[in-house]
């Protein structure tokens, strides 16, 4: 039992956790700023927000340690299981689901609300990984790759349905860690470039936008005169990009929403909009802005205590650290996700079982995904679309699938040793 | 490890590239630019002024002429309100439920997180009742402020009022005002204006995206506190003002009283006039309005300080005084008066036929033959080719008394009126002139005109035989009772003390002898001096003036009465006048008759002028305006039933008001 004990403990990555740690009380110390008030300083109070984050960030500890508890094989083994499970919640908020803010995201469970989008993310890593482990499955070929973009395409699809776009783009994350497991770079290249000609699409004429396309190609063909199957593709590829232009307009204009054209159209500065969708952009750029070098100092901040930020405690959150402490803070909290991040990496790149080491890199890419769109969009970097800031935006569904997400992993990792 | 282990450089790499491009933004925002910093400030830093209480205006004797009322607004903040007994708040305030509606609604579109206005100008009472009962209606809140309040209801002109200031005041005042606050727009209100407004206090607050207070910003260490207007203590004398106002109830005209040993203003009467309460409260734009129509005579013209009268004959002392100190006469030298005096091929006439007259008799009688006499003699006295030369030298010792520039009262929109001067004569159409031409003016007529301040300040002159402080109003302002030092100078008017008994004495004798032309003015233990006019109106009957002092040795008044369209002077002037003094020298009344009417009936005579043609007729629904018209019928009436009276020789002096004299004379 000694033995067992020990290497229980000793084993987990508590370096890790001490990053989880600092993160989650980060977002106590801001849900707190946000939701204080100077006229009312009553005793603590749990039916406050930062009472409630308290509950959740105990609960997370709670629930991430007893992860630990569970046997490693067991998250291989019943990665089907789960995935199945948050599919059908997926499923199952479609029906019962609590409609807030035009999306049906909630399942009521007495007084909490639980977000089954926040639980697939885990569900899906773990088959992702599951699959790619598996004997014989190599990414550089057709069936392996559409089988796991199956198993990413599912959830998006369900989630979609909600609708709720914010959720469904954090699985486009996965594409990282199929890279790192073979697929083929030019189909990354390929997506990004669509989505790089998808922006430009919005900016230019199609007159420019095309003759830009077809010199490009051009020049490739120049340099592969020599080989006429390359002059073939680039040509092939040419002619597809410019036809992608049309389609790509198409959607925009007749498929994306109202409100997500505007946003996508205000990020890209093609509208100025100061108090639609823009408002919250705004305000929260001042409130960051507000904050300096050094910041207006704990429960100092005006912006974020007296609600000019909208959604301040969940999707904008990072504005109350940016003001009340400023740059220093700022960099403090982007720095301290950054060796989180790298940790992650270099944690999975020390595993011996490939389901460890992939599971390892769908987190990792999960979490960079959360970080980059929820603190560009508090910016004005990213269109706004309300992802939270992992362990810091408050919510329970969110701290907890995150936990969970980072604890089975640990778990994961404290078990290196053994085979899965 | 496989080739696909550089991946993860890859992946690590694209980390910290994210990590940087977010932090150079950040850095942009937060270090390089302060746009977002004071964009900040601007959502939700607010500076809030505390108004301070305005100052109280008091009489010479204390007694208040304008204080502070509070009164109290029912404010509704509409999203704290609570489901309540809406019936019951309704009687407490005494609106109905279609009101109540109307009000709430008007709330809610103006903001459902800021408390706005619900009903204004409750009562104390209505606020007292209302009190207990505050803790069921949920986001209702009673806040007081203060307004004017006038307890008398006298002295409108002179007060002046406070208005919201205008753009342009804003601008001029650099940064006090801002829009919404109350500034002195006329009368002492407006002079003293730095003094009674004392100095807001500001409040640093900040405020949520709701516009909802929350707290102080930097625990108020910026914050200013109000000061208090301070208290004006004003020359006026409240009863006097009060008599004043009476006696010139529906009569168009003014009563200026002034302390000649200080240059205090006693009493500033303007009629007709307003209650100054009608300033404030909850209709004063329409009963602003209904004071601009024409048939009301322009309540808000200030009658002492800019209307324009001819002096007439009040203007003879004046004359007389430049013609002894010129030596051109002494007090002995006589005239003979055969009721017309010749200039040239002219004939003027004189009013009573008296024989060879001197200054006394000829000021007591008011002789004009007198008058043109020493005129003639003052403009001609260096040889008749040196006539124009000679007037200017005449016009400029008339100037001296303080005609023809204004006299520099605290107060605002004073006037002045033009004195010719011979370039002025020289210049009109007809370019010769000589004494002939200008005669008139030595009876206080034609191209000299004064206001009833000047009147009254001549008078003060010689009182005081022979100087004046510049007349005002205010004694002294707040605590220290400062007061602005030019109001303790001495103007002299450059003529020898010695001259003025003489004509002190004429003027003594048109009050206290059989023959003098104010007789109306004599005083039971008092002896008051004075001088009649009656002063030609070519646009109606004659006004009546007089000015006068008392008492003679030691005089405690000066005062001047105007009474538009009021026929002789002895007929409404003098007496009038007397009453004014009498009030102020005993502080009482004497129940006495002047030719056999009471005081009773100058104050309830009516000699207002007819409505002008084309005015539309006067409304039922304003009460003022009804009052007014009642009170004419019921005034004629009055002349009726009074009729046992009628041996009263007031009647007579009506009589001859309404019948003016087409020729220019002066009694």
């Amino acid at each position: 039992m000694q033995q067992q004990g020990n290497r229980f403990f000793f084993n987990v990555d508590w370096i890790t956790i001490l990053l989880y740690m600092a993160l989650c009380a980060i977002g106590f110390i801001s849900i707190y700023a946000t939701v204080y008030n100077p006229d009312n300083v009553g005793g603590f109070s749990f039916n406050a927000n930062y009472g409630r984050q308290l509950i959740f960030i105990g609960t997370g500890l709670i629930l991430g340690f007893s992860i630990l508890l569970f046997d490693a094989k067991f998250f291989s083994v019943f990665a089907p299981v789960i995935y199945g499970i948050t599919m059908l919640l997926l499923l199952l908020v479609l029906v019962v689901g609590r409609n807030v803010g035009g999306n049906q995201a909630w399942i009521a469970i007495g007084s909490f609300r639980l977000q089954p989008s926040e639980f697939a993310k885990f569900g899906t890593a773990l088959l992702v990984a599951r699959y790619i482990s598996s004997f014989n499955v190599k990414l550089n070929t057709t069936k392996p790759i559409l089988i796991c973009a199956a198993i990413i395409i599912l959830p998006m699809f369900l989630i979609m349905l909600q609708p709720d776009a914010g959720s469904t783009l954090v699985f486009l994350s996965f594409m990282f860690p199929l890279y790192r497991e073979g697929l083929p770079g030019y189909l990354l290249t390929i997506f990004w470039g669509a989505v790089v000609l998808f922006i430009l699409n919005l900016f230019l004429s199609p007159t420019v936008l095309i003759l830009a396309i077809a010199i490009v190609g051009g020049l490739f063909i120049y340099n592969n005169r020599k080989r006429q199957q390359q002059i073939i593709r680039i040509s092939i590829i040419t002619i597809l990009a410019i036809g992608y232009l049309f389609v790509a307009k198409f959607i925009f204009t007749n498929v994306l929403q109202k409100h997500q054209r505007d946003r996508i159209e205000v990020i890209l500065g093609l509208k100025t909009d100061n108090k639609g969708t823009g408002y919250n952009v705004i305000q929260s750029k001042i409130a960051i802005g507000a904050g300096q070098v050094t910041g207006r100092g704990f429960l100092q901040g005006t912006q974020t205590k007296f609600g000019y930020v909208p959604a301040q405690s969940t999707d904008f959150i990072f504005s109350t650290v940016g003001e009340e402490w400023g740059f220093v803070g700022s960099f403090v909290v982007i720095g301290l996700y950054a060796f989180l991040l790298l940790r992650i990496v270099n944690l999975a790149e020390r595993q011996r079982s490939a389901f460890s080491r992939v599971y390892g890199y769908c987190i990792a890419c999960i979490l960079f995904f959360h970080v980059f769109v929820n603190i560009g969009m508090a910016i004005g970097l990213m269109p706004v679309i309300g992802i939270p800031l992992p362990f810091i935006s408050y919510g329970g569904s969110s701290l907890w699938s995150f936990t969970v997400l980072l604890f089975i992993f640990l778990k994961l990792d404290s078990n290196r040793m053994g085979f899965i | 490890m496989d080739q696909l282990f550089n991946r993860k450089y890859i992946i690590q790499g694209l980390f910290i590239l994210i990590a940087l491009i977010l932090l150079g933004k950040l850095f942009y925002i937060q270090v390089v630019s302060d746009k977002y910093f004071l964009s900040a400030n601007n959502n939700a830093l607010r500076k809030l002024y505390i108004y301070p209480a305005r100052g109280v205006i008091v009489d010479r004797k204390n007694r208040v002429l304008v204080q502070n009322q509070p009164v109290y607004d029912l404010m509704v903040t509409p999203n704290e309100v609570k489901p309540f007994d809406t019936l019951s708040l309704c009687a407490a305030v005494g609106i109905d439920m279609q009101t109540f509606r109307k009000s709430f609604k008007k709330a809610v579109t103006q903001s459902k997180f800021q408390p706005s206005i619900f009903v204004k100008f409750l009562s104390v009472e209505t606020y007292a009742t209302l009190q207990e009962k505050m803790v069921n209606y949920k986001g209702f809140f009673v806040q007081k402020r203060t307004i004017r309040t006038y307890p008398d209801s006298i002295a409108a002109q002179f007060l002046g009022y406070i208005k919201e200031a205008t753009p342009a005041e804003i601008e001029k005042n650099e940064g006090y005002y801002s829009l919404g606050d109350y500034i002195g727009r006329s009368g002492v209100e407006r002079t003293y204006e730095k003094f009674l407004r004392g100095e807001k206090g500001i409040t640093h607050m900040l405020y949520d995206v709701h516009n909802v207070p929350k707290g102080p910003y930097a625990d108020g260490k910026l914050d200013i506190l109000a000061k208090s207007g301070q208290e004006l203590y004003t020359t006026i004398d409240a009863k006097l003002q009060k008599l004043g106002e009476e006696l010139l109830k529906n009569k168009v005209g003014s009563v200026v009283a002034i302390e000649p040993s200080t240059g205090e203003v006693l009493a500033f009467v303007s009629s007709p006039g307003y209650d100054p309460n009608i300033m404030v409260g909850r209709n004063t734009g329409n009963k602003l309005m209904e004071l601009y129509e024409p048939q009301n005579n322009r309540p808000l013209f200030v009658r002492p300080l800019q209307g324009k009268y001819s002096p007439g004959s009040a203007f003879k002392p004046l004359s007389a005084l430049i013609a002894l100190s010129e030596g051109i006469v002494d007090p002995n030298t006589t005239f003979n008066c055969p009721g017309y005096y010749w200039a040239g091929n002219r004939q003027f006439k004189c009013e009573h036929v008296d024989g060879n007259i001197s200054l006394r008799r000829g000021l007591a009688r008011s002789c004009n033959t007198y008058f043109y006499q020493i005129f003639a003699k003052a403009i001609t006295k260096n040889g008749m080719k040196k006539q124009r030369p000679t007037y200017d030298d005449w016009q400029k010792k008339v100037r001296k008394f303080g005609i023809g520039d204004t006299l520099g009262i605290d107060l605002p929109n004073e006037r002045a009126y033009k004195l010719f001067t011979a370039e002025d004569y020289s210049k009109r159409p007809n370019k010769y002139w000589g004494y002939t031409s200008i005669l008139s003016v030595g009876i206080g007529q034609g191209e000299i005109s004064t206001t009833p301040l000047q009147m009254a300040n001549i008078m003060a002159i010689i009182a005081n035989r022979g100087y004046y402080i510049k007349p005002h109003v205010v004694k002294g302002i707040g605590k220290d009772k400062e007061i602005d030092s030019k109001y303790t100078v001495k103007h002299y008017v450059d003529i020898d003390a010695k001259h003025f008994e003489p004509v002190i004495d004429g003027m003594q004798d048109a009050v206290n002898t059989s023959w003098g032309t104010a007789i109306e003015s004599r005083l039971p233990n008092t002896i008051m001096c004075g001088k009649t006019g009656t002063v030609q109106n070519n646009r109606g009957k004659n006004h009546s003036v007089f000015i006068g002092f008392a008492p003679r040795d030691n005089p405690k008044i000066a005062i001047a009465v105007i009474i538009e369209n009021g026929g002789y002077g002895g007929a409404y002037a003098a007496p009038i006048a007397s009453y004014m003094t009498e009030k102020y020298l005993t502080d009482s009344l004497t129940n006495r008759r002047i030719h056999g009417s009471t005081i009773q009936m100058y104050k309830d005579a009516n000699l207002l002028p007819p409505p002008p043609k084309g005015t539309k007729p006067v409304k039922p629904k304003s009460k003022a305006d009804s009052l007014k018209t009642d009170s004419l019928k019921t005034d004629s009436l009055k002349r009726n039933t009074n009729k046992p009276l009628k041996n009263s020789t007031l009647s007579t002096f009506n009589k001859q008001a309404t019948e003016p004299k087409k020729n220019a004379t002066a009694r």
